[in-house]
């Protein structure tokens, strides 16, 4: 059973809407992320599962009780702010025991779930530190502690790691995944990095201007997006804009200018479509052997693979190769790009970002 | 080199310059003073003693008078924290209109000069003043209640002057805090008085400490206050000096007391500094 369901969950303030009929639901266990870009209505949804803002329409229900009436000290959400919002005047212990102090947890069990907790974080032996002096990681461990620690049947995560550096950043994303297993708790991200979207979450629900437009696993939203959106979004591709026409013998093709592609497989109706196209399944091919040909504008190291724009008769195209060591194109030089047909998304006309 | 080095004494110069003439040299002269003596006759002695300090410390009748002085000031501190820490905290969370216009409404005292204001409390508390007719009128008291010439009164006109300083210290300390704070506690099961007493209080006690040495330390040296509403008979530090300046002529007198207000009102404010600093270690950088 679903542990949270909303439905058509609506915000207004004024003339904006921050959020239009947003509707989802979160499976016991699960670790789902609310991907979009800033201002999309994120943080705004997760305010309101957590109590802090009213919604305009549409309902919450958590275990299948509306929580339309139930303040948010009652809701008993674990909830980890972007600033974390630890209180300064008290240590470690303290900030994580408040929870326990409020449910008037007895102080020997209190002691025990603190300590307990703190393990669970790696962070035992920091227990008595105030909040300042502790690095960004580490306050950031306090954060989940205090949350984790009144064991709540849903934690709430708003950008936990954006505050942190690239480094630590990718640190964290796997030991916020490890303690979410661990104290196998139902969690809520919000997100607008979709590299993190995807290294964390068992489901993606991709937002844009309020709405929700796909959710699925990470792998199926990268590598099916259902919209132009998603498919920009989620790391990189390519867009064409072409036209689906009827070959010969009931197959398909696309026309792109005077360019004539072999399409996918697609229940697509004759007409205006988006192609969608990853950089990393075009590869270089000898003369001859090419869908299309180009000149490359621009080639940038990675260090673990190569990034090439290539101008051809499609418009620019970004190719990714992995670094194997072998010389690469230079810029100027002419390359020939081919793919699998089967690699192609058609997407509706006019749905990119 | 050495011109590199001089110029961040040529350019304070002015300031320095100011501070040392307008503070220090006063300071320096009333600390001089004090330890001269003093002759019905022959007027102020060049003499060199601690005879002054020996009459005042001696001297059950300046007691009082300290006494008295530091308890107005510590009332008035206490009902500014607690009438100005609420306040600046519903301040905070008003609407951004709303917060300006109460701001104004906040500094407007400051705004009057204190005689005048003064002189409007003493309209208001006089024993045939506007309080004492209307409670008379409404048949509530029979005999005017006494406020002109009491620390009461003292303490109330005060706390009026006072009471913005307070209010911008503790909002001030309050913009500093994470707003997430609040609703972490609240996520967390504590109800709005439990979030206050709490989270927000403790974050406040920066400002709180501010207020409560500017509000002491003026209150403590205030005059004009004083001296209206607590007339001839309600004698506080500042205006027994002022007595020895301009109707004893016992300048030095005068100067030690000064001396003495002075010393231990920074005392007080080191000593109580340290104690909240080290009880709310964390909020404190
Ligand atoms: N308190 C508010 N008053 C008015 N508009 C708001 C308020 N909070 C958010 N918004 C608007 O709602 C939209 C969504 O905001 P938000 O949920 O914070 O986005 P995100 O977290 O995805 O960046 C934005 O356009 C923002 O300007
Ligand atoms: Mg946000």
């Amino acid at each position: 059973m679903a542990i949270l369901e909303l439905r058509d969950l609506t915000k207004r303030f004024g003339e904006t809407v921050a959020v239009d009929r947003f509707t989802l639901s979160v499976e016991k266990g699960e670790f789902v992320s609310l991907l979009g870009p800033s201002g999309c209505g994120k943080t705004t949804t997760l305010q309101m599962i957590a109590g802090f803002e009213t919604p305009t329409g549409g309902s919450i229900a958590l275990n299948g009780r509306d929580l339309s009436k139930v303040p948010a000290r009652a809701r008993g959400l674990g909830i980890v702010f972007q600033t974390y919002a630890l209180f300064p005047h008290m240590t470690v212990e303290e900030n994580v025991g408040f929870g326990l102090e409020m449910r008037k947890v007895p102080a020997d069990e209190r002691k025990r779930r603190i300590a307990a907790t703190l393990d669970l974080v790696h962070l035992s032996h920091l227990a008595t530190r105030y909040p300042r002096q502790m690095s960004g990681g580490q306050r950031q461990r306090v954060a989940l502690a205090r949350a984790l620690v009144i064991e709540p049947e849903l934690l709430l995560l708003d950008e936990p790691l954006s505050n942190l550096d690239a480094k630590l950043r990718e640190e964290m994303q796997l030991e916020l995944r490890r303690i979410q297993q661990e104290a196998g708790v139902t969690t809520l991200l919000v997100t607008h990095d979709q590299s993190e979207a995807m290294a964390l979450s068992d489901r993606i629900a991709v937002m844009q201007g309020g709405r929700l437009i796909q959710e699925a696993t990470p792998f199926e939203a990268y590598d099916r997006p259902t919209n132009g959106f998603v498919s920009s979004f989620l790391g990189k591709s390519n867009a064409i804009d072409a036209h689906l026409e009827a070959g010969g013998a009931g197959t398909t093709q696309l026309r792109c200018g005077d360019i004539r592609l072999d399409a996918p497989a697609s229940s697509h109706g004759p007409g205006a479509v988006l192609v969608s196209l990853r950089p990393e399944r075009i590869e270089f091919c000898g003369a001859g052997e090419g869908i299309v040909s180009g000149t490359v504008v621009e080639r940038v190291f990675l260090g673990d693979q190569w990034l090439f724009k290539v101008k051809t008769g499609l418009g620019e195209l970004l190719v990714v190769r992995r670094n194997s060591g072998r010389r690469e194109p230079e810029v100027g030089e002419t390359v020939h790009l081919s793919w699998q047909a089967e690699h192609l998304r058609l997407l509706e006309a006019g749905s990119a970002a | 080199m050495s011109g590199e080095r001089a110029r961040p004494w040529l350019l304070s110069a002015p300031a320095l310059l100011l501070f040392a003439v307008m503070l220090v040299t006063p300071l320096v002269m009333t600390a001089i003073l004090s330890f001269n003596s003093f002759d019905f006759y022959g007027g102020i002695q060049p003499t060199f003693g601690l005879g002054n300090y020996a009459d005042v410390l001696g001297d059950g009748y300046f007691y009082e008078i300290f006494g008295r002085t530091f308890l107005i000031a510590l009332a008035t501190t206490v009902i500014c924290a607690l009438i100005g820490t609420p306040q600046a905290y519903f301040l905070l969370r008003m609407h951004p209109f709303w917060r300006s216009v109460m701001i104004l409404v906040v500094l407007g005292p400051l705004l009057i000069s204190v005689v005048v204001r003064t002189l409007g409390w003493a309209i208001l508390l006089g024993n045939n003043g506007v309080i004492n007719e209307a409670l008379r009128n409404l048949g509530l008291i029979e005999r005017p209640l006494k406020m002109m010439y009491t620390s009461g009164g003292i303490v109330l006109a005060l706390v009026h002057v006072m009471v913005p300083f307070m209010i911008l210290a503790v909002w001030a300390a309050l913009q500093r805090q994470d707003p997430a704070t609040e609703k972490a506690a609240e996520s967390l099961g504590a109800k709005p008085i439990t979030v206050f007493r709490r989270i927000v209080l403790p974050q406040a006690m920066p400002g709180i400490l501010s207020g409560s040495l500017i509000v002491f330390s003026l209150s403590a040296s205030a005059f004009a206050t004083p001296a209206i509403l607590g007339g001839r008979r309600v004698k506080v530090v500042s205006t027994t000096v002022y007595d020895e300046f301009l109707n004893t002529l016992n300048w030095p007198l005068g100067a030690a007391i000064a001396i003495i207000l002075l010393v231990s009102v920074l005392a007080i404010m080191v000593a109580w500094n340290r104690l909240v600093e080290k009880r709310f270690a964390g909020v404190f950088q």
